[in-house]
């Protein structure tokens, strides 16, 4: 029991002696220079956009006839749903004429 | 004609369900390869935005010179109508040019002029919806320049040089893209003639309902 309780004794400052070694060496100006990308001194023309940053046609596509698909079902829905009302309404106020 | 509107309905909802597969079958374009695809949905989306500013324009010149009731029924569903392929137009069309120029939008004239034509249309519907009485004829006006928009929409390309295709690549296209083109045209086309037979007649039974109630509150 003495032993362990001896040993974290130990360990502790050892602990602490590591974190602020290594908080020292991440926090020092030269290391953050040298894990962060470096601005650009001048701008280099390509012909292509890298093929990481393109996007696919396919979402583009896709994107497009989704669109025009749920606009026209939307519309077509709508539509019927006022015609439904108005027609209604309108037999209801005529037979009332009568 | 109201005969007309279930089977012009269910034949270009078929046509429009079997579309994806006859497009797909279409060849790519050398330099847009996948994206020109749009192509097929934009075309007849943008012809029948132009198509129903002029139907819009003339009912409405109609209305003001004959004040035919059923000339503003006419104008009200091409107005309505024109927002929604106004809507695809301005939709497909920045999917199509980011991929194909690299940019959504452009201020060219004709993407400009479509913009301010979908602008008019909503303020048409605004002004109908909730202008009260004498809205009609002040949005039968604005109608008139919706119209006078559209034939400098179609030429723009032609005299101004900018990233939109030119008219003249319709009338060039090899057949292996005018097959797909043509046949969702006609699909596009069938639903808008049954949409607009509907709205009208929409358009006409609440002016019909307007007037009874007129009719009610008089007696």
């Amino acid at each position: 029991m003495k032993l362990v309780e001896g040993m974290q004794r130990v360990q502790r400052p050892l602990r602490v002696a590591a974190l602020a070694a290594v908080l020292s060496v991440v926090a020092h100006p030269a290391a953050i220079e040298g894990s962060q990308p470096q601005p650009p001194k001048e701008f280099v023309p390509v012909d292509d956009i890298p093929q990481g940053e393109q996007i696919p046609a396919i979402n583009m596509v896709a994107a497009a006839y989704g669109f025009v698909w749920v606009a026209v079902l939307g519309y077509v829905w709508s539509i019927a749903r006022r015609l439904k009302h108005v027609e209604g309404e309108l037999s209801e106020l005529e037979s009332r004429r009568k | 004609m109201r005969k007309l509107t279930t089977p012009f309905i269910g034949l270009s909802a078929g046509m429009l369900f079997v579309a994806p597969w006859i497009i797909n079958a279409a060849p790519y374009e050398s330099t847009m390869g996948l994206v020109q695809k749009v192509f097929y949905f934009h075309f007849p989306a943008a012809i029948l935005f132009l198509a129903s500013a002029i139907i819009c324009g003339i009912a409405s010149l109609r209305f003001l010179f004959f004040k035919k009731p059923t000339a503003d029924a006419w104008a009200v569903a091409s107005a309505e109508l024109g927002l929604l392929f106004g809507a695809m137009t301005l939709v497909t069309g920045p999917l199509w040019a980011r991929k194909a120029w690299g940019v959504w939008w452009v201020w060219d004239p004709r993407l400009t002029m479509s913009l301010v034509l979908f602008l008019i249309f909503a303020a048409y519907a605004i002004l109908r919806k909730y202008g009260g009485p004498g809205s009609d004829k002040l949005a039968a006006g604005m109608a008139l320049f919706g119209m006078l928009n559209v034939p400098f929409i179609y030429v723009s390309v032609n005299i101004w040089r900018t990233l939109h295709p030119m008219t003249s690549v319709v009338p060039t296209l090899p057949t292996e893209f005018g097959i797909p083109l043509w046949f969702c045209f006609a699909a596009f086309t069938m639903l808008f003639v049954a949409l607009l037979n509907l709205r009208a007649t929409l358009a006409l039974h609440e002016a019909r309902v307007e007037a009874l109630y007129l009719d009610e509150d008089e007696a």
